[in-house]
């Protein structure tokens, strides 16, 4: 590992320089806030001729993440990124990218969704794409962002994988925020995740059919193996994690406990609130409070097994969802978590708390009020309300 | 060079199998044929979602002897520009020496109405594909629903009156973005049409190409009819063959002597409803004349 001065950069500047060195050979987007500066960002580097690619500008994210789906087909490396209604906007093409299995990166720079038209941080944008097919990874810092990049690549183009990732920072809070990042060599990041034209593509040498039509006969079938694919991606996202450990020095798990083992009560979380969580926990601990958390960093495929390593011993969860779910059973991840508890045979009573909602702040009070939560149902045994809506003016 | 006759066409390799799905007497397996006997073997097909696309990728099968990629109804301009922006990607960086032919086909509901946005981007961006709309002027493959190419009294599941609109000029729209190359064509011109496609594949922008394409199931015609309703569609000035390059209207195929709409309308069971109604004929014929003018056809002779 060379040593190297850190840069002071911004989540989205931090990307940026991730897709420079990671020689991307198209980007297509379209500007939405909080990604801009991203594509701003990367136009210059095309501009100066720092990065040799094509910047496709487009007039929608529907033809953005149509031609990245189109370009990666044609073998070439892409990049795009967007945001709350920018993402739903590509929602459909993003079912036919996993379909099709084709390894576009994607950074999303997590935002509300309208209407109210709000432009600051939650995962009502990321929420409704659960179901897509694609890998997604949630980052606490602007330096896990470029490292998850840089790592992105790597797993999207394995042969064994060949699907689509979304890497997942909060909007603003992270996307905006400068921080010391600690860059790789580009000669680093060429040999960790190097482009190759070995997969079937686009060649009129070997003609394929891509995206035709499927009676019933065959629809199952392939439906069933892009979602097999993205079940079996999981150790293989692993190992890349742990790779990338031994280049870096940085390696950050599926998921990221901590103090979870004589823990009475955690709190589950995935994005940067979980920085602030792991603060609350480390204060809290000082205080004797035997209290821990854990913070998912891959999203889909689920990490069941990791996930319940953590918690198992726990007496009470508290589970964050920064998005709602109206009308079903509970949030996004309360669903996901209490499931996997279900499936292994676990009742640890669990609460699911709704917070920081189109970027309101999620303080170490409020979070110490969640753990105070959970302390009254380890006293009573007890749950008197299985949601709370921390924050919330009624 | 153009082609002098049908001949030097037909010769060469087929690129589009037969053994697809696609009706007898459809139009849009006659386009698909000869458009890739021209583009040849170094081509990309791209279809929007439509009749073309359902009847010949039917999963094992394929009709295509060229890569095909087929992603959704909206997308099929934006998808070409994507297949465009990697391969002269990957020719500058030097991890690919041969270049491709990029060609859409796509139909008028992909092209006139959902995929217009996607269209627009491409020609504004002076991607160099060529697009080319197969225009039956309705929604086929759903089941013959109007869309924005449906022309005026016609009737369809959803018009069943009769469309009360003029036909979207889907022309006019790509020579508003001063595409370098557009044109008009339709089947039984087919060495106008093919000297179209051969033009359009040699410019270095966008181009585009508005085929009529007579459909038995929704024009409601006996399929042996096709090619002769494309023809009476140039005869009567509903359908001007021309082309614009460079900022210039050029009629490639006159009409001296043009035959009155009537004998184009009565063969189609979707104008049944206005068969009796001179005051509607009278303005289908009268939008005739106005193209006629347009594009100095001759006069009507009956």
């Amino acid at each position: 590992m060379q040593k190297v001065e850190p840069f002071l950069l911004s989540g989205n500047l931090a990307i940026a320089y991730a897709i420079k060195q990671l020689n991307v050979d198209v980007v297509s987007a379209y500007p939405i806030t909080p990604q801009t500066t991203i594509i701003e960002k990367i136009s210059e580097y095309v501009a100066k001729g720092e990065l040799k690619a094509n910047f496709m500008l487009v007039e929608s994210e529907h033809s953005a993440i149509s031609a990245c789906l189109s370009a990666a087909a044609s073998g070439a490396r892409v990049f795009t990124s967007s945001s709350s209604q920018g993402l739903l906007l590509m929602h459909e093409i993003l079912f036919i990218t996993s379909a099709l299995r084709l390894p576009v990166v994607m950074v999303v720079a997590n935002r509300s969704v309208s209407a109210p038209i709000n432009i600051w941080n939650d995962h009502g944008d990321i929420m409704p794409q659960r179901d897509t097919g694609w890998i997604q990874f949630f980052v606490e810092s602007a330096q896990e962002a470029y490292d998850k990049v840089i790592q992105a690549y790597r797993i999207a183009e394995d042969k064994r994988v060949r699907l689509p990732i979304m890497v997942n920072m909060d909007g603003i809070v992270l996307s905006h925020t400068y921080e010391p990042v600690y860059p790789l060599s580009d000669s680093e990041v060429a040999s960790f995740s190097p482009w190759n034209l070995s997969l079937k593509r686009l060649d009129p040498d070997n003609p394929l059919t891509i995206g035709g039509f499927c009676y019933p006969d065959y629809y199952f079938e392939t439906r069933y193996q892009s979602s097999k694919a993205l079940e079996d991606s999981l150790p293989i996202i692993s190992k890349v994690d742990k790779e990338f450990g031994k280049l870096s020095g940085r390696s950050y798990g599926l998921v990221s406990p901590l103090k979870c083992d004589d823990a009475d009560a955690i709190l589950v979380s995935i994005g940067s609130i979980s920085t602030t969580i792991r603060a609350t926990v480390k204060k809290l601990r000082e205080k004797g409070k035997k209290v821990g958390m854990v913070s998912l960093k891959l999203f889909r495929p689920f990490p069941l097994n990791e996930l319940i390593k953590s918690i198992k011993n726990a007496k009470a969860i508290g589970i964050i969802d920064r998005a709602l779910s109206p009308g079903a059973v509970a949030g996004p991840l309360f669903t996901d978590v209490t499931s996997a508890l279900y499936l292994s045979k676990m009742s640890i009573p669990a609460v699911n708390f709704f917070v920081g909602l189109g970027g309101r702040d999620v303080k170490v009070e409020d979070i110490e009020s969640m753990f105070a939560n959970l302390k009254k149902i380890l006293k009573s045994g007890k749950i008197e309300k299985h949601s709370y809506y921390v924050g919330l003016r009624e | 060079m153009p082609f002098k006759n049908l001949k030097e066409i037909i010769v060469r390799q087929d690129f589009f199998s037969p053994g697809h799905g696609l009706c007898a007497g459809c139009g849009a397996a006659q386009i698909a044929r000869i458009v890739m006997k021209i583009a040849g073997k170094n081509s990309i097909m791209i279809n929007a979602t439509g009749c073309l696309e359902v009847s010949t990728t039917t999963y094992p099968w394929t009709a295509w002897k060229v890569p095909y990629i087929h992603v959704a109804f909206e997308n099929a301009a934006a998808v070409a520009s994507g297949i465009r922006a990697a391969y002269d990607a990957l020719i500058m960086k030097k991890k690919l020496d041969k270049d491709v032919n990029v060609v859409v086909l796509a139909g008028d509901g992909g092209t006139a109405d959902i995929g217009l946005q996607a269209l627009s981007g491409a020609f504004e961006r002076g991607d160099r594909i060529v697009y080319i709309c197969y225009d039956n002027e309705a929604y086929m493959n759903t089941g013959i629903q109007r869309s924005g190419a449906t022309p005026y009294d016609a009737w369809t599941t959803t018009s069943p009156a009769g469309q009360k609109t003029l036909k979207k000029d889907l022309m006019g729209i790509a020579i508003a973005h001063r595409v370098k190359y557009a044109a008009t064509a339709t089947i039984s011109y087919l060495l106008d049409a093919a000297n179209k496609v051969e033009k359009a594949l040699s410019i270095s922008g966008p181009s585009f190409i508005h085929w009529l394409q007579p459909c038995t199931i929704g024009w409601r015609y006996d399929p042996k009819l096709t090619v002769k309703l494309s023809r009476l569609a140039v005869k009567t000035g509903l359908w001007p063959l021309y082309e614009h390059y460079d900022g210039f209207n050029k009629l490639t195929v006159q009409v001296p002597r043009r035959t009155p709409v009537l004998e184009y309308l009565k063969l189609q069971g979707r104008f049944r409803h206005i068969m009796d109604n001179q005051e509607e004929l009278a303005k289908i014929q009268s939008y005739a004349d106005e193209l006629a003018t347009k594009f100095g056809l001759g006069p009507v002779t009956e």
